[in-house]
């Protein structure tokens, strides 16, 4: 019996944000967790390196599967280089709206990749659509058998739609994998759950393992009022988003306050890809949160009435609107553009909802330039207000801290962050759970012994008897059983050893022990013989003690004799006997004797 | 039958009790044999198990009655005997059980046959319907303590068995049954009371998570029973709130906050440190954690309970909503601190910068506890909760924990504000709620102030007229807080003019509780200048009168503001000191002589005499025995014009005077009736005339009817006046049925009628009959045995003059009485734009009323449509539709489905509530009625509506489709 052992291997996700690709071996299977890119590369760097997993053969027979948590591109991006291109043909598995969904993404993303800056060497629509085919689509709590031993199964994760965790199983060996996830609910997602499966190894992200987040309350009702008293004094909200994700939550927020508040203010959605995938939200009703899932039979809540499809025109149209519009960090498209126009009017306001990167339109107006140097020399006075709200759908640190408890893993492994706040996170669950915690970094393995069970057959009659001794029940309390381990044709048995003997074709041996317990007693023997007798009867309430006619005692088998002693008439010669299996009782009543007997009455 | 009847009335009447021993040994040896003859019958031809089984369910559908139930049993358990099936021993085992429920049948007697059988049971089910069946038993005999212990005892022997389901029930056994005091152990039969407690708790660690729940139900049934647990458990139900599986994990929670309960003072210490603290403040920070359990039953359970636990120390109590926050390891402000700095800095609604919440200082690592074991954040993880059952949970344990607390109410204030902005409206609605109960602790910052009018403009009636209430009671400490809120209602009143009424209250209480901070507003809302004359407001503007009802309202307290009004707005306030005085007080203003304020401030002195001048006047018609009939007349006339005068202007005595005005007209009628020409001249030639006295015997009977049940608060003592009265009217109409029909044949069903009206009546008021002396009733039953032999004619006769002699009973008076009201706001009826709609098609009517002091609305409040061809229609509005916005007040908002065949012009319909009644409601029941038997006489139910509110009127017109 080799040791069962997990290794997990970060090939990327390990220290660093912005891409996910994880390799665990357990008990002998190879499964990769997620397969990201990396959005800042343009070449190689882009997609991990897959020759790192092996050298030498194909990978199809050294992975057994591949699992993808979310569509996120820095979870699924490099899935059709690394099924068409490098070459994988088993199974990937991933939830069913992950499935729908992914597809669009990894189109979109081709598409500007190779048709707007013209790279080479990159898949093409036929490979995301070869790719695809090797998907298998899992639903929540679904275990599916990916063969004989490796089973997997999905948990809710939040996050965005169709994001789950998963829980890998060989045996009695497990791993969960968490993915992106989100411990609190949002307007359109649930929160993310798991049951107290008691993995041997918790491989968690820990994007915001040194922040404990402030009510989401304050910041939504923020973000309303912002808007309804820019609305209220005539001016144009504009909301720069990326197509999926926050932005159907901040549209849920909007519809729902609009219905509440009765206004009659347009709000406008850029056409294009979050068309379609707000048809996908529509179709998943059953991954959103409690609210949605109940009302969707009067009204489906992403079928918004106040939303509509924006057109270039109405930019120009004169009266308060609201426009969400891609890409979120204004630095291109459609955004962009509307930003221009309406950059110059004070009574505007745009909200930035997210992070910015450096360089950007959106960034530098949050750092407070108002004076925009834009192509052809032009300068951009931006006299509009600037919000920055943040919605973001990761778990913090108490989240992070409440899915450990939660799932009561045996160790944890932090990843998909950075090196400095893992350590801090590292150190609270080692202190707080007391399990070990890891924090590889890209391309190290982490080694974990585990202490495999090995299943023992029992036979039900000694089961049944040994249950019928112990007076009280004792819930996984481990519990003394008399019986013989038969080990044959590697198969473990334990059964009485009566029938061990009567298989075995065995002979018992009757082990007796004798002891004898000198007694001041000037009487006979046959009155010492009486006053054992109704000493052991007083003190023994429980076992069977009898007198018998030939002067010796018994307590159930054990025997008590009283003789007198040789040489000396004042002392008399308890003689104990008994067989092995009373070892317990016969040791008890030497030790009781050997006290001596209670003063007679007189 | 009818013989039958009147051998029984008699007899009953003049020896009762032996009657009805009679009658009991009689149904004995008739029924013992026959029931469970059959069933022996049924049951020995049964030639296999599923037979046997089609029977014994058969028989389980009929009831049985007391007195046959031990042969039933016997030959029940004689099959069970022999019966190797199973599944026909479980049914059996059951129906015992069943049995020994039955009224009146004392079960000891079976008890040791279940005992008995249960010691030979092999099977588990079996054996577990059979500790059901015994547990039925042992709590039938609750006083038995012999019977208690043996029964303690078989169900403490089995706690052993393999199957869960045997342990689930013995523990359940243990619970119901148990006792913990050890004094009863000298027991004649020599059973030992064991320590149930004890016993129960070891099988908190049992393997099977089923019998580990039920342990815990046990352990919260004998305290339930009252019986007192010991600290000791507190420790064992700790370990279970790790449990696995979630109904155990929140049966402990229950049995934590018990302990807590119990022993609140008790220190336990602190695992792995030297503390230690309160044994409340413990449980309070063990439940606490399980609010972010995985399992939401858990976390519902646990929210409910924290706000039971008033014990607790405030400074645990203020744990609950800490959530230190931190970005990057370093201490960020929530932005409630934030909202509360910029208060109180002065600089207020600055706008958001980027990083304007920025952390700040640098946290110790090694002071930060992520998971603390303690109470923190416990609140703000409840109301951030997935599941709305959950919010609202710590909502409600939010609000409990404020009434009792002033500092934490305070301190919470933040978070409910920002539960206004909940996604379910339910939540929302709680939340404003929670606050209203609260809002004496606590003052409305500017900030939250402006948070909480920004839903005044919600869609929702129901969270606006919550809003509403809760503006009513709120404390704002500022002027501008005070403008902010006027300009908020307006704006809601300018966008739903429906809230009128709502939103003029909430300023008529604003301005009372806030004359100083209305006072340097008055100016700026009246838009006066102190140098011209500016426009006379219109005084039909519900904006201008919401704004003068504030001011108005203020000015009762502040005598400095009048002398800022202009001269319209005098004349304004006398206008509407007029149309809407419950909004608008009486003011001490200068150089106006005042009556109504005389009226209005002298009221309470007036009280105690118009009470005198009721009873006073109420003496004086009792009197009324020895007048003659025309003055008798003369004086209840009076009386009655008295009452109902005092009535419409005391508005406290209106449901006593309305009552005793009824009762009185009742009388009048009564008197008024037997006065009629009729009853001198022979019967033939007067047929005409009896319309009278059938009118008034008709309307006294619908008269009692209302008073019966249109008023809340009515007593039994009211009630038998109420009954006699009618049994009189029932009388009148019989004798003057009898005067005007012709033959005897219909007299005869008629006298068998009111004969057993008669009988209904003693049995029910047999208790009262010793009040009713030298009544109608009273002489009627002394005569009783003559009436049931005499003809018809002469019964007719007996009754007349009786009805002559009987003298007038006095009413007692209730101590609180209040006449049930409803008011129809919605639809106004004043609309002359007809509803038009196609025909054949429905038209939905929205219907808005309030009720005052109806009892349990949600059956008894109609809603009727008259439509002109006099078809009527009678709607029952859903549970759901009515409201309870305060005690005694109700409120109904539905929809009316209208529909009709076309019509050539638009015409009106009325709607109309009607009160339904049911004359059995009130009734006592019988035993012997509800044993299964049918009552030999007729069920004297009565169902009927009472119109109680005015008829509004609305234009309909139903249009021909169009092809």
């Amino acid at each position: 019996m080799s040791p069962h052992r997990v290794f997990p291997l970060p090939v990327w996700a390990g220290q660093d944000v912005g891409r996910s690709c994880i390799l665990v071996s357990i008990a002998g299977k190879n499964v990769m967790l997620d397969c990201g890119m990396h959005m800042g590369y343009n070449d190689d760097r882009r997609f991990p390196d897959f020759s790192y997993i092996t050298q030498s053969g194909r990978l199809t027979d050294f992975l057994d599967c591949v699992i993808i948590s979310h569509f996120h591109l820095d979870h699924c991006g490099a899935l059709p280089y690394f099924s068409e291109m490098v070459g994988y043909d088993g199974p990937i598995y991933m939830t069913h709206p992950t499935q729908a969904i992914c597809p669009i993404l990894l189109e979109d993303y081709r598409k500007i990749a190779v048709d707007k800056k013209g790279e080479a060497n990159f898949f093409t629509s036929q490979m995301i659509k070869d790719c695809m085919k090797k998907v298998v689509a899992v639903h929540l709590h679904q275990t599916v058998q990916v063969d004989d031993e490796l089973e997997i199964k999905a948990y809710y994760a939040g996050h965005v739609l169709g994001a789950a965790m998963f829980q890998i199983k060989v045996g009695s060996e497990s791993v969960v994998y968490t993915g992106d996830y989100n411990m609190t609910p949002d307007r359109h997602l649930g929160a993310a759950w798991i049951d107290k499966c008691r993995p041997n190894l918790l491989i968690t992200e820990s994007t915001y393992a040194t922040t404990i987040r402030d009510s989401k309350r304050c910041r939504e009702r923020d973000f309303l009022k912002k808007v309804h008293e820019t609305v209220e004094r005539g001016g144009k909200v504009l909301i720069p988003v990326f197509a999926l994700g926050r932005a159907q939550e901040l549209c849920i927020l909007l519809e729902t306050f609009w219905e509440r508040m009765n206004l009659k203010v347009p709000i406008y959605f850029s056409t294009g890809l979050t068309e379609k995938a707000n048809h996908y939200y529509k179709l998943f009703i059953t991954w959103t949160n409690q609210k949605i899932r109940k009302t969707f039979v009067q009204r489906n809540m992403f079928e918004f009435k106040h939303i509509k499809a924006f057109d270039r025109a109405f930019a120009d149209n004169p009266g308060p609107m609201v426009v969400f519009a891609t890409p979120g960090m204004l630095h291109a498209g459609q955004s962009l553009q509307i930003f221009r126009k309406w950059a110059g009017n004070e009574k505007n306001m745009v909200i930035m909802p997210g992070y910015c990167v450096q360089g950007t339109v959106g960034h530098k107006i949050l750092s407070g330039q108002r004076k925009l140097e834009m192509e052809g020399r032009q300068v951009l006075e931006v006299k509009m207000q600037v919000e920055y709200m943040s919605f973001s759908a990761h778990a913090d640190a108490k989240g992070i801290m409440q899915l450990v408890g939660q799932a009561e893993p045996e160790s944890v492994l932090l990843v998909h962050g950075e090196a400095k706040k893992m350590e801090f996170l590292r150190q609270k669950i080692e202190q707080e759970f007391r399990v070990s915690c890891y924090m590889p970094a890209n391309g190290e393995t982490v080694t974990l012994p585990t202490s495999p069970s090995i299943p023992v057959g029992i036979s039900l009659g000694l089961l049944k008897r040994e249950m019928a001794q112990g007076l009280l029940p004792e819930a996984k309390k481990p519990r003394l059983l008399h019986g013989t381990l038969i080990m044959k044709d590697s198969s473990f048995r334990l059964v009485s050893s009566e029938q061990a003997l009567k298989e075995l074709g065995l002979t018992e041996h009757q082990l007796r022990f004798t002891c004898r317990v000198h007694l001041q007693d000037t009487r006979k023997e046959q009155e010492t013989a009486l006053r054992v007798y109704s000493h052991l009867k007083n003190t023994l309430k429980d076992h069977c003690v009898q007198h018998l006619p030939d002067g010796s005692v018994t307590v159930e088998s054990i025997l008590i004799q009283a003789a007198a002693h040789s040489e000396d008439p004042g002392t008399k010669v308890l003689l104990v006997s008994w067989t092995y299996q009373d070892e317990e009782l016969g040791s008890f009543l030497t030790a009781l004797l050997k006290n001596g007997l209670p003063q007679a009455p007189s | 039958m009818a013989a039958h009847l009147k051998k029984r009335v008699y007899e009953e009447f003049t020896k009762v009790v032996q009657q009805q021993e009679e009658i009991t040994t009689k149904k004995l040896r008739l029924t013992k044999p026959s029931k469970s003859a059959a069933l022996h019958i049924d049951l020995c031809k049964a030639t296999s198990p599923a037979d046997a089984l089609q029977y014994l369910l058969q028989f389980a559908r009929k009831p049985v009655e007391a007195e046959s139930v031990e042969g039933v049993v016997r030959i029940l358990l004689e099959h069970y005997y022999k019966e190797n099936d199973p599944s026909v021993r479980l049914k059996i085992a059951s129906l015992l059980g069943l049995l020994s429920k039955t009224a009146g049948f004392s079960p000891d007697c079976i008890m040791d046959d279940a005992i008995n059988i249960l010691q030979n049971e092999k099977s588990h089910q079996v054996l577990a319907q059979l500790l059901d069946t015994l547990l039925a038993i042992g709590s039938k005999l609750p006083e038995n303590q012999a019977i208690q212990l043996r029964l303690v005892d078989v169900a403490c022997k089995h706690l052993t068995d393999t199957s869960h389901g045997v342990r689930n029930k013995c523990l359940q056994l243990l619970g119901n049954l148990g006792s913990l005091e050890k004094s009863v152990t000298k027991d004649a039969e020599g059973l030992t009371a064991r320590d149930v407690q004890k016993i129960i708790g070891d099988y908190f660690s049992d393997q099977d998570p089923r019998v580990r729940t039920a342990a815990i139900k046990a352990m919260l049934q004998l305290h339930e029973r009252g019986l007192k647990l010991h600290q000791t458990i507190y420790n064992q139900a700790c370990k279970l709130l790790s449990d696995d599986y979630e109904q155990v994990r929140s049966a402990a929670v229950q049995l934590i906050w018990v302990v807590s309960q119990l022993y609140p003072e008790s220190i336990v210490p602190i695992p792995s440190s030297n503390e230690e603290i309160r044994l409340v403040d413990d449980a309070f920070g063990k439940i606490c954690h399980m609010v972010s359990d995985g399992s939401w039953v858990v976390r519902v359970q646990a929210a409910k309970l924290l706000g039971s636990m008033e014990q607790v120390s405030s400074h645990f109590l203020e744990q609950t909503l800490d959530k230190k926050l931190m970005s990057d390891l370093r201490r960020k402000r929530t932005a409630h601190e934030r909202a509360k700095e910029l208060y109180s800095s002065g600089e207020f609604s600055s706008g958001r910068k980027w990083g304007d919440d920025a952390p700040k200082e640098e946290i110790d690592t090694g002071a930060v506890n992520l998971i603390e074991s303690g109470a923190c954040g416990a609140f703000v993880h409840g109301l951030e909760d997935e599941m709305y059952e959950v919010r609202i949970a710590a909502v409600e344990a939010l609000c409990m924990l404020a009434q009792s607390s002033p500092s934490f109410a305070e301190k919470c204030l933040d978070f409910l504000v920002d539960m206004f902005n909940d996604e379910i409206e339910e939540v929302r609605l709680q939340s404003i709620h929670t606050m209203r109960k609260i809002s004496n602790n606590i003052t409305l910052r500017e900030d939250q102030l402006d948070t909480v009018l920004a839903v005044l403009e919600d869609s929702s009636r129901d969270i606006r007229e919550a809003l509403h209430e809760l503006l009513c009671c709120t404390n704002v400490s500022t002027k501008e807080g005070i403008h902010l809120a006027l300009v908020e209602l307006l704006k809601n009143l300018a966008k739903y003019p429906t809230d009128r009424d709502s939103i003029w209250k909430c300023l008529k209480f604003l301005g009372s509780r806030h004359p100083t901070l209305v006072l340097p507003l008055v100016p700026e809302l009246l838009s006066t200048h102190p140098f011209f004359d500016t426009a006379e407001p219109d005084m039909d503007d519900p904006a201008y009168i919401a704004v003068l009802v504030l001011i108005f309202n203020a000015a009762k307290t502040c005598p400095t503001m009048p002398a800022l009004f202009s001269d319209h707005t005098f004349r304004h306030y006398a206008y509407l000191r007029d149309s809407l005085s419950h909004l608008v007080p009486a003011l001490r203003l200068p150089g106006r002589k005042l009556v109504s304020s005389t009226v209005s401030s002298n009221i309470a002195p007036h009280e105690d005499p118009s009470q005198q001048f009721l009873q006073q006047s109420l003496d004086r018609v009792y009197s009324l025995q020895h007048l003659d009939p025309q003055g008798a007349q003369e004086l209840l006339e009076l009386t009655i014009r008295d009452l109902q005068r005092l009535g419409e202007l005391q508005s406290e005595l209106a449901g006593v005077a309305d009552f005793s005005a009824t009762y009185l007209q009742c009388q009048l009628l009564l008197i008024k009736a037997l006065q009629e020409k009729l009853w001198n001249v022979a019967a033939p030639l007067y047929l005409k005339q009896s319309d009278l006295a059938s009118a008034a015997a008709k309307q006294i009977m619908e008269e009692t009817y209302k008073m019966e049940f249109m008023y809340s608060g009515v007593e039994n003592k009211q009630v038998v006046i109420i009954h006699h009265m009618r049994l009189q009217a029932k009388a009148l109409q019989l004798i003057v049925t009898a005067r005007t029909t012709r033959g005897v044949d219909p007299l005869f069903g008629m006298c068998e009628k009111f004969l057993q009206e008669v009988d209904f009546f003693q049995r029910c008021f047999i208790a009262d009959l010793s009040h009713l002396q030298d009544s109608f009733v009273d002489k009627l039953l002394d005569l009783m045995p003559r009436l049931m032999a005499s003809k018809p004619a002469e019964v007719v006769k007996i009754l007349q003059t009786m009805l002559r002699q009987s003298t007038f009973l006095h009413l007692p008076l209730p101590e609180q009485i209040h006449k049930a009201s409803a008011t129809i706001i919605e639809p106004a009826g004043e609309s002359d734009n007809p509803l038009r709609f196609t025909s054949g098609l429905v038209v939905a009517l929205d219907v808005d009323a309030t009720l005052e002091h109806v009892q349990d609305p949600q059956s008894t409040v109609k809603v009727q449509v008259l439509y002109p061809d006099g078809q009527a229609q009678m709607i029952h509005p859903k549970p759901a539709d009515f409201r309870n916005p305060g005690p005694g007040r109700h409120r109904l908002i539905t929809q009316v489905y209208l529909s009709h065949t076309a019509w050539t012009e638009p015409c009106q319909v009325e709607v109309r509530l009607l009160l339904a009644y049911n004359s059995n409601a009130r009734i006592p029941k019988f035993p012997w009625i509800e044993g299964g038997e049918v009552s030999p006489q007729v069920e004297t139910s009565i169902e009927g509506t009472i119109p109680f509110s005015k008829p509004v009127k609305v234009y309909i017109m139903p249009k021909p489709a169009r092809r």
